[in-house]
């Protein structure tokens, strides 16, 4: 990186570089072979409607989906936002259910769109979540109403990695014939996902958390049974009338290629890091006291570790380490000063949330990297203690 | 695959938008990310905005990046006002934003009926949008959106104008045009598919489509799409600086071009000529010979054109805009669009002209099939 070139990047929950075989697929189709992948009648459109076919069967094969059932977006954000609105617009156009059921712990994006539509007359039930982050599969049986249209929880929490069981959350959904929305941008392309398996019927999926460039995602919509969903964004009727616009046939390329590396090297990178979290947890926990570990240890994505350090400021913590690219909260949110809901929603005090940091391991990440960073924070954690010891002194 | 006539469905992204966005792609972080590396990309994202608000004549907040056109229409039309009026020969994602939108008539060239439209929000009462493009991406037919917006803005609505085929090829500053909103789209101007804007006069905030962190200040959720949004600023520094001669070298082309058809087959007809077009936009009809005939016989020979709009063009239905202009189904159905680019040289023209001629000559003697292909 440029004017940076001893920073080191551990925050790859909020973005992933672009991986360089994703960049080889998708650059020439900026010029040498643009084309308007909707212009099917000329072989310029032709060639990109060919290469969009390809990217949809590549992304559609990591989750175990079938080509047709993928609709293009320009983000998990915006994925999320059709699944909750579009189905449950659906379900209130059609007299099939007016509630939600979600998790406390989902991203803001979900959060927001469930909200909004209890400016519809929709009602949501925010449910809580563990102190290890999980969700209790049967408080979502219980959560279940006649009219529930659309249960909504995340695969991986996108601050502290937890995975939610996801094919018992489906089983229940399916027996109760409600809707199984899963927000899946920080699972796709790091843990095996397989939407027969696990049930589900919309699922969200972000490019850039997976090497891929930002303004690309996709939503699963399954077909049989069929999941129904009123459009966000109406005008051409692409993406079978689910989300009209013209394709950037670049980036649905670069989605498609990663989904291929990812899906190629799922466990040989989930085992890589496992291994750098686990030297990171050691290094961190053999040099200094009052460190906590955020969520589940044992049901979390390989490259997220949240972590705490007791009687320290974070944000501060982070100042003191501009080399170093760590995060409080997730992107979306780290401006504000609030401490995490997430972390709240654990049942943890301000406090200790505000003693959390949020380290992300990536695919390009080395041990050497991990160890300079793991230094870094280690005099950062034992300055800021000292500095507190000798106020407190005063 | 050598000669591409469709420069109205997208554009090849610039050689100095590609640099940008391959230098873009390689950087790391996330614009919301406090550390160095969100705070570089933001840096990034910043510029590109003060040159689309250059473009547009608006200041810098007042931009709100989308993921193209089609989603800046839609907030355009959804998150301002209920009641919604558009006129017939509007973009699909225009005219279908909402479902209840009143439709203006247009007369025989497509040009908005200035004084049906003035019925129309006579006695209207509330908040309402007004939506009318600047320039069509069928026949580049362009609006009078001063009168249109002076009527607008006596009936107390706001005025939406689509202006992104207009863009590149004419001014787009909000301001002149007397638009309160303006759609823009990256891909027509020699920038990225993927990225667009919605540009607001001072106080005017959309009701968001896409809700979630406080992106775009609240007003679009998402993750910026940093490189897109890199590639839509160059782009917009460039066009504006060659505007000028795009037109004037254009039009001098596509008026030739268009001589020369009428005088292959004097038949023809040049769709919304009779109104002031953009300089790069033809839109001709060959009566006998459907469009999707005469867009495949062309894309046999190695030239692309179309018949209709991109995102319409898989469908067997007449273009609406043609039909909104009067013609009847067999009419709309003969229509190609031919649309120039500034790459576009004069022995492309020779080329595009010389096939169609061709084909035009075997309509006439009886070597085509007259029917129509449904």
């Amino acid at each position: 990186m440029s004017g940076a070139p001893t920073a080191i990047y551990l925050d790859h929950q909020a973005t992933t570089p672009v991986d360089p075989r994703v960049l080889d697929a998708m650059l020439p189709w900026f010029s040498e072979t643009f084309g308007n992948a909707h212009s099917e009648q000329h072989a310029w459109g032709r060639q990109a409607a060919v290469a969009v076919d390809v990217a949809r069967e590549q992304v559609a094969r990591l989750i175990g989906a079938e080509a047709r059932e993928i609709v293009f977006t320009s983000g998990a954000t915006e994925s999320n936002n059709l699944a909750i609105k579009g189905a449950t617009r659906f379900a209130l156009r059609h007299g099939r259910g007016r509630h939600i059921v979600t998790l406390a712990s989902e991203h803001k994006c979900v959060l927001e769109a469930c909200a909004a539509m209890e400016d519809e007359d929709v009602e949501v039930s925010v449910l809580p979540v563990g102190a290890d982050g999980l969700v209790d599969p049967r408080s979502i049986a219980e959560a279940i109403r006649e009219d529930t249209a659309l249960v909504t929880v995340m695969a991986v929490n996108n601050e502290i990695g937890v995975v939610q069981p996801l094919a018992e959350i489906g089983e229940i959904c399916r027996d109760h014939g409600v809707l199984f929305h899963t927000d899946a941008a920080q699972a796709s392309g790091k843990i095996a996902l397989d939407v027969e398996g696990m049930k589900i019927d919309l699922l969200s999926i972000s490019g850039h958390k997976v090497y891929a460039p930002k303004g690309i995602g996709a939503l699963y919509v399954r077909r049989r049974p069929r999941a129904r969903l009123l459009a966000e964004i109406s005008g051409g009727g692409q993406e079978r009338g689910m989300r009209s616009g013209t394709l950037p046939v670049p980036l649905v390329v670069a989605l498609g290629e990663a989904a291929d590396v990812a899906r190629d090297g799922l466990a040989r990178e989930g085992e890589k890091l496992t291994a750098l979290r686990a030297r990171m947890l050691s290094r961190l926990q053999d040099s200094l006291d009052g460190v906590f570990v955020n969520g589940s240890m044992e049901r979390r994505v390989p490259g997220n570790l949240n972590i705490g350090f007791t009687g320290v400021n974070a944000e501060a913590l982070m100042a003191e380490m501009p080399e170093l690219a760590i995060s409080t909260g997730s992107a979306c949110t780290s401006a504000s000063v609030e401490p995490s809901y997430v972390l709240k929603a654990l049942g943890m005090n301000d406090e200790d949330a505000g003693a959390s940091v949020r380290i992300g391991f990536g695919r390009f990440t080395t041990g050497n990297e991990v160890d300079a960073a793991a230094e870094m924070i280690i005099r950062a954690v034992q300055e800021q203690r000292a500095g507190n010891s000798a106020r407190a002194a005063e | 695959m050598d000669i591409y006539l469709d420069h109205n469905a997208t554009t090849p992204v610039l050689p100095q938008v590609a640099s940008a966005m391959a230098d873009a792609l390689a950087r790391t972080g996330n614009p919301s990310s406090v550390h160095r590396f969100g705070r570089l990309v933001r840096r990034s994202v910043d510029e590109s905005r003060e040159a689309v608000a250059a473009l547009a004549g608006v200041s810098a907040a007042n931009v709100v990046f989308t993921s193209g056109g089609s989603e800046a229409n839609n907030l355009a039309l959804r998150g301002f006002a209920d009641r919604v009026f558009v006129s017939a020969v509007e973009h699909a994602s225009v005219l279908d934003a909402v479902t209840d939108a009143d439709i203006i008539p247009v007369d025989a060239d497509g040009v908005v009926d200035l004084a049906a439209l003035e019925d129309m929000l006579a006695g209207l009462n509330g908040a309402a949008v007004v939506s009318v493009m600047l320039a069509n991406n069928e026949t580049g037919v362009i609006q009078p959106v001063a009168k249109i917006a002076d009527a607008v803005h006596a009936a107390g609505a706001l005025f939406h104008c689509d202006a992104i085929q207009a863009a590149g090829k004419r001014p787009v500053d909000l301001r002149e045009l007397g638009a309160d909103l303006m759609s823009l789209s990256a891909h027509k101007i020699g920038g990225p598919q993927g990225v667009g804007a919605l540009v607001m006069r001072d106080g005017q905030d959309p009701e968001p489509l896409i809700r979630g962190g406080g992106q775009e200040r609240r007003r679009r959720a998402g993750t910026e799409n940093v490189p897109g949004i890199v590639g839509f600023g160059v782009a917009a520094r460039q066009i504006q600086e060659t505007a000028n001669s795009y037109s004037a070298k254009l039009a001098g082309l596509r008026d030739e071009m268009e001589r020369r058809l009428l005088a292959a087959a004097p038949d023809a007809l040049i769709h919304g000529g009779g109104a002031e077009r953009l300089a790069n936009t033809s839109c001709i009809g060959l009566p006998g010979v459907s469009g999707e005939i005469q867009v495949m016989t062309l894309d046999l020979a190695g030239v692309a054109v179309s018949a209709g709009s991109a995102c319409s063009s898989g469908k067997v239905t007449p273009s609406h805009v043609l039909s909104a202009m009067g013609l009847d189904d067999d009419a709309a159905r003969n229509a190609i669009r031919v649309s120039l680019g500034a790459d576009t040289k004069a022995d492309h023209i020779d080329r595009f002209v010389d096939v169609w001629s061709d084909m035009a000559r075997r309509r006439d003697t009886g070597a085509h099939s007259r029917r129509s292909v449904a």
